[in-house]
């Protein structure tokens, strides 16, 4: 990608404060984007905030539940009137109750599709808004391969993620026309705090089944993301991006 | 001519991009101005937030002309 692509551009990152919405925010801001950095608390945004300056970047960070319907919706409207635009939206926002089915509480399974899904329709209806109204724009949703290809003992995981890759056709087709683009990226297995404590055993045998052998690195989606939110992915959209070095071929 | 009217005959001519005299309250959205979904969605969002008022789906659906949105938001408008 060239040096700047995104300058002059406005994105929003949801889950901004770990692992990979860490990652995109910074290599977003690298690209010329104003990035608002949104996650639960404020408590490791700051951070990020100071880290996306000091190297000359422009970020603001802002505590948003992406649950929140309502507050999404002020959100998008309060960046778009100081901004003066909205270009880019990244749903990364997610968590995982991991569990086998037939045990699962239904506090899990709602809690599970309530951020992952929900929280992604919230962003799209909120920026898709002002994406229309100024005519174009580009969405990155993070689905997962699990939700491609399933997982035992993540049936709310994957039907979130699945959901989301539906959520991200069909918008794709809805706003087209209005020079609005939509994608998902569906990371594999990558190092973050989501995916930690894993035993090596688990690493050896998991490993045998990604073409690639090794466990992907917050950006090896983050760059993908950035890709898919910029220019140079102009002709592309309604896509999902499995970034899992082969895992699901 | 009403404020509501004036109102709406801009905010239409002004997603349209057509001139305000082609906006006549009979005028049909879809056969007359060209309007699509996505048009409509987007003139009722800002009409919502200008008139600050509340248009179900359901009641969106029903409109027809500039002459349908006028007469809804001054029976609906706070």
């Amino acid at each position: 990608m060239s040096g700047r692509a995104l300058e002059g551009q406005t994105a929003i990152v949801t889950g901004a404060s770990r692992g990979i919405g860490r990652c995109v925010a910074i290599r977003l801001a690298e690209a010329g984007a104003c990035v608002v950095a949104v996650a639960r608390s404020e408590d490791c945004l700051q951070n990020l905030e100071s880290e996306i300056r000091a190297s000359g970047g422009c970020a603001e960070v802002r505590t948003l539940d992406v649950r929140d319907t309502d507050a999404f919706a002020e959100l998008a409207k309060d960046v778009f009137e100081k901004r003066g635009r909205l270009d880019i939206l990244v749903n990364n926002a997610g968590i995982a109750r991991d569990g086998l089915l037939a045990r699962m509480s239904e506090e899990s399974w709602d809690a599970v599709i309530e951020t992952n899904l929900k929280g992604c329709f919230n962003g799209c209806r909120a920026a898709a808004r002002w994406m229309i109204r100024q005519r174009s724009g580009s969405i990155v949703n993070i689905s997962s391969v699990a939700g491609v290809a399933g997982n035992a003992g993540q049936a709310n995981y994957c039907a979130s993620k699945a959901g989301v890759i539906g959520l991200t056709k069909s918008l794709a087709r809805e706003l087209g026309g209005r020079n609005i683009r939509v994608n998902a990226v569906a990371p594999g297995f990558i190092r973050t705090d989501m995916t930690r404590g894993v035993t090596e055993e688990f690493e050896k045998e998991f490993c045998g089944r990604i073409a690639l052998g090794r466990f992907g690195e917050v950006d090896d989606a983050a760059n993908v993301v950035v890709f898919l939110a910029g220019p140079n992915a102009g002709y592309i959209t309604g896509q999902v991006v499995c970034v899992d070095g082969g895992l699901v071929i | 001519m009403s404020s509501v009217a004036e109102i709406v005959i801009e905010v239409i001519a002004e997603k349209m991009g057509v001139p305000k005299e082609d906006v006549k309250p009979e005028a049909h959205l879809v056969n007359d101005l060209n309007v699509d979904s996505l048009d409509q969605a987007d003139i009722v969002m800002e009409l919502e937030e200008k008139f600050d008022m509340s248009v179900s789906e359901e009641e969106a659906a029903k409109i027809r002309t500039v002459g349908d949105i006028i007469k809804y938001i001054e029976q609906h408008k706070s």
